[in-house]
């Protein structure tokens, strides 16, 4: 038994991510590559580690077998310790049999005694598949001032957008009455985060209640909230102001990564004081090769770029040979542009070769039917051949042919 | 003879004298180099591709920033239980003062030498950049039944340094070594990497520690060639002295060629570093850059051509730089012109500000400087 913690961190990464497509095929939505040199998940983890949480589990279940080997001991994160650190959580066999995590909820019912360990007062639940910097001990703050069982956090989302949501509606204290998972007509704009703290007391008997219930679909946002609510538990909102985006589709994926490029937008990576950490290949400088042109683009360690590169996101060990073109992109680890290539509004995963010649994409403002228009996506380690077309909208799987 | 049958012991403070701008506050080894790396990063990443786990590094001083980049040794894999690197700065002799010669400073450590298993010891020194198959270099020790193998290079004779020379029998046995000799010719040059067994080191150290011997190379190698199997193992791999200004602003210069890069960083092989977490670089909307070297965490706005910039620096708009070599955390005002100049680390420099060097004389501008 070890001794107190205050506060433990419950990561959930166990979603497919089914939206993110031939990205999500092999690997779990929170390994997906971000930022030039990321993956999703180093950013509740330097959340975490910087908001002074040490303790955290991370639920895994679909394809853990990259994010296992990527979150490893830890230690990118200083979270490598004897007491407390990250400890990955994969569904487990039991006396009574064995069983897949059947929701949010049951993810963290099945790993009870990972947190009795620990002994807390708090529990953070967290999601794998958000892009955001955000000091949780603020929100722990606001929780205990609060008085909540539970503190969710809100973000205002334009009132058109709302009913895309989980909106809580909060009365002038910030306390919520009511939660509404995509209402079609929404009273509040106040948008749930998928960031919850519980008092784990709480959390505890409802997590209990909930298992004991075969409806239940076992989920924070369809059971545990509204079962709290219910019983007239205090929920309480915590505003958060900053950026925040779910990469969770196609679109937002590339638009998330695009907003790195705009320096509008209030998500600053290079903030030594709120640093987000990742592991990182031992690669040389990027060399930028006479002839190139390279603007308004973030590119990484080991990149070679003799081509032309506008408004795009280039990650370590990337190749532009001379004379290709890419623009509006998000090239991930070791992909190959050849010679000649053009790659315009598409993401190119790892270790995917575009051939010499070959097109991928196109510009919204070209595309004849502007309806189908979408993000081109190449899936890991896929071959384009030579002056072969990739049209807008589609998505290859490297692993079948072409 | 595998790796982890060699204790390796490096030299940090080696050649501190050739470059005085850049070790002033600083050892040869964490002098910084090529965009990302310190100088150890060379010779550390070479011993652990060999499979060295147990790495001693003798430094005398200005080992403060030394002793902030390598850490616990984490980032060469080298933080062990058992081994790993171990910092060895001086202690004050009760008859006081620091060692003076290299004889010395292994006598004095030689109680971290003879303690472990190892059969082997690896001496390095940290002024040369290079990627260097180690293993081979052992395997070639074993083959020749050698009592010392140095290896080797055949290039140009370092000027102003007591390098050694070799002469070599068909066998490539050392039948005769030169110490600082100065001739404008190509020779077969050491590179001060020496691989001997323990048992043999500590009885040299011991006999010249009580003849009062205090220079290794004369007075163990050169005055032993005839009486030791000492053996040169000619590399062709990539190597490179950094022994004056000129030379490191070549070595810098040199590696913005891709054959060069290919040779130094090569994949199986990779050079380690300390990791700082920086952003990628960003390039703005009026950035031109060609024919440069640039680490991650830059912001650059401005013109960067044949550059090496190392991370963090950051370029305004409408600067122009050409030939430079910008260490870690160097900004450049709006409007500045730089050619042929070095800035060490914290460098700012304003505004319209306009410094030009040339090829053979790069401008340096030395750490924390605002211009």
């Amino acid at each position: 038994m070890f001794s107190k913690t205050e506060c433990v961190a419950m990561l959930l990464a166990g979603g497919q991510g089914s939206r993110l497509g031939v990205l999500t095929k092999k690997v779990a939505k929170p390994a997906v590559p971000f930022g030039g040199k990321y993956r999703i998940i180093d950013f509740p983890l330097s959340n975490c580690i910087n908001s002074g949480i040490d303790t955290v589990g991370v639920l895994t279940q679909y394809q853990p077998l990259e994010l296992n080997d990527y979150v490893g001991s830890g230690q990118p994160w200083d979270l490598d310790r004897s007491h407390g650190g990250v400890h990955i959580l994969p569904p487990y066999q039991h006396i009574g049999g064995a069983a897949w995590y059947k929701g949010t909820a049951n993810a963290i019912y099945q790993n009870m005694n990972f947190i009795e360990r620990y002994s807390p007062e708090y529990v953070l639940v967290l999601s794998g598949d958000h892009i955001y910097k955000m000091d949780y001990s603020k929100m722990l703050d606001a929780h205990k001032a609060t008085g909540a069982d539970a503190t969710i956090a809100v973000l205002e989302v334009p009132m058109e957008e709302a009913s895309r949501f989980g909106i809580m509606n909060t009365r002038a204290d910030g306390s919520v009455y009511e939660f509404e998972e995509k209402p079609k007509n929404p009273k509040s704009n106040k948008a749930s985060m998928g960031i919850y703290i519980f008092t784990w007391e709480k959390l505890r008997y409802y997590l209990m209640e909930d298992e004991a219930d075969p409806a239940s679909s076992n989920d924070f946002g369809k059971n545990i909230i509204p079962a709290m609510l219910a019983d007239g538990q205090k929920l309480s909102a915590y505003p958060f102001d900053g950026y925040w985006k779910d990469v969770g589709t196609i679109d937002s994926l590339w638009e998330a990564n695009m907003d790195l490029l705009n320096p509008k937008i209030p998500l600053d990576l290079s903030d030594s004081r709120w640093r987000i950490y990742s592991r990182n290949p031992a690669l040389p400088p990027q060399y930028i090769a006479t002839g190139a042109k390279v603007q308004n683009s973030l590119v990484s360690e080991g990149c070679y770029i003799g081509g032309s590169v506008d408004f795009s996101v280039v990650f370590p060990d990337v190749v532009i040979e001379e004379g290709a073109t890419v623009a509006d992109s998000i090239l991930m680890p070791g992909c190959r542009v050849k010679a000649g290539a053009v790659v315009e509004y598409a993401i190119v995963a790892e270790a995917a070769v575009i051939s010499e010649g070959a097109r991928v994409g196109e510009r919204p403002e070209q595309s004849e039917h502007l309806e189908d228009w979408g993000v081109c996506v190449i899936g890991p380690g896929a071959v384009i051949h030579k002056a072969q077309t990739v049209g807008p909208n589609q998505m290859v799987d490297g692993e079948e042919s072409l | 003879m595998k790796g982890n049958n060699v204790l390796g012991v490096a030299f940090a403070n080696a050649g501190d004298g050739l470059l005085t701008e850049l070790t002033k506050m600083r050892a040869m080894a964490s002098v910084p180099v090529g965009g990302r790396y310190r100088m150890v990063d060379f010779t550390l990443s070479n011993m652990v591709h060999a499979g060295m786990s147990r790495v001693g590094m003798i430094t005398k001083s200005n080992y403060r920033s030394l002793m902030d980049h390598v850490g616990n040794g984490k980032s060469w894999d080298l933080a062990r239980k058992n081994g790993g690197l171990s910092l060895l700065p001086p202690y004050s002799h009760s008859e006081g003062g620091v060692y003076t010669g290299r004889i010395d400073a292994l006598f004095d450590v030689i109680d971290f030498i003879a303690s472990g298993e190892e059969e082997y010891v690896l001496l390095c020194d940290c002024d040369v950049v290079s990627s260097i198959d180690i293993e081979r270099v052992f395997d070639f020790h074993t083959e020749k039944k050698a009592d010392i193998t140095i290896v080797c290079k055949q290039m140009a004779i370092p000027a102003g340094q007591d390098s050694m020379t070799m002469e070599t029998d068909g066998d490539a046995r050392i039948l005769d070594v030169k110490i600082g000799e100065e001739m404008e010719r190509e020779a077969l040059v050491g590179l001060d990497m020496i691989v001997i067994s323990k048992a043999l080191l500590i009885q040299l150290l011991k006999d010249a520690s009580s003849h009062n011997h205090t220079n290794f190379s004369r007075e163990i190698i050169q005055k032993n060639a005839d009486r030791l199997h000492i053996y040169a193992y000619e590399t062709a791999e990539f190597a490179v002295y950094v022994d004056s200004m000129q030379s490191y602003y070549r070595l810098n210069m040199s590696l913005l060629d891709r054959s060069v890069r290919s040779r130094l960083f090569i994949r199986e092989r990779p050079v380690f570093t300390k990791i700082r977490d920086n952003m990628p670089t960003r390039y703005g909307l009026g950035s031109r850059v060609s024919n440069s070297l640039i680490a991650d965490g830059c912001v650059i706005e401005g013109e960067v051509e044949n550059c090496v910039l190392f991370r963090d620096v950051k370029v305004a708009k409408g600067a122009r730089l050409k030939n430079c070599i910008l260490m870690q955390a160097t900004q450049v005002g709006e409007n500045a012109q730089l050619n042929y100049v070095i800035t060490d680390k914290n460098v700012v420099l304003g505004n319209s500000r306009i410094m030009t060097g040339f090829e053979t004389y790069p401008v340096f501008v030395q750490k924390g400087a605002e211009i």
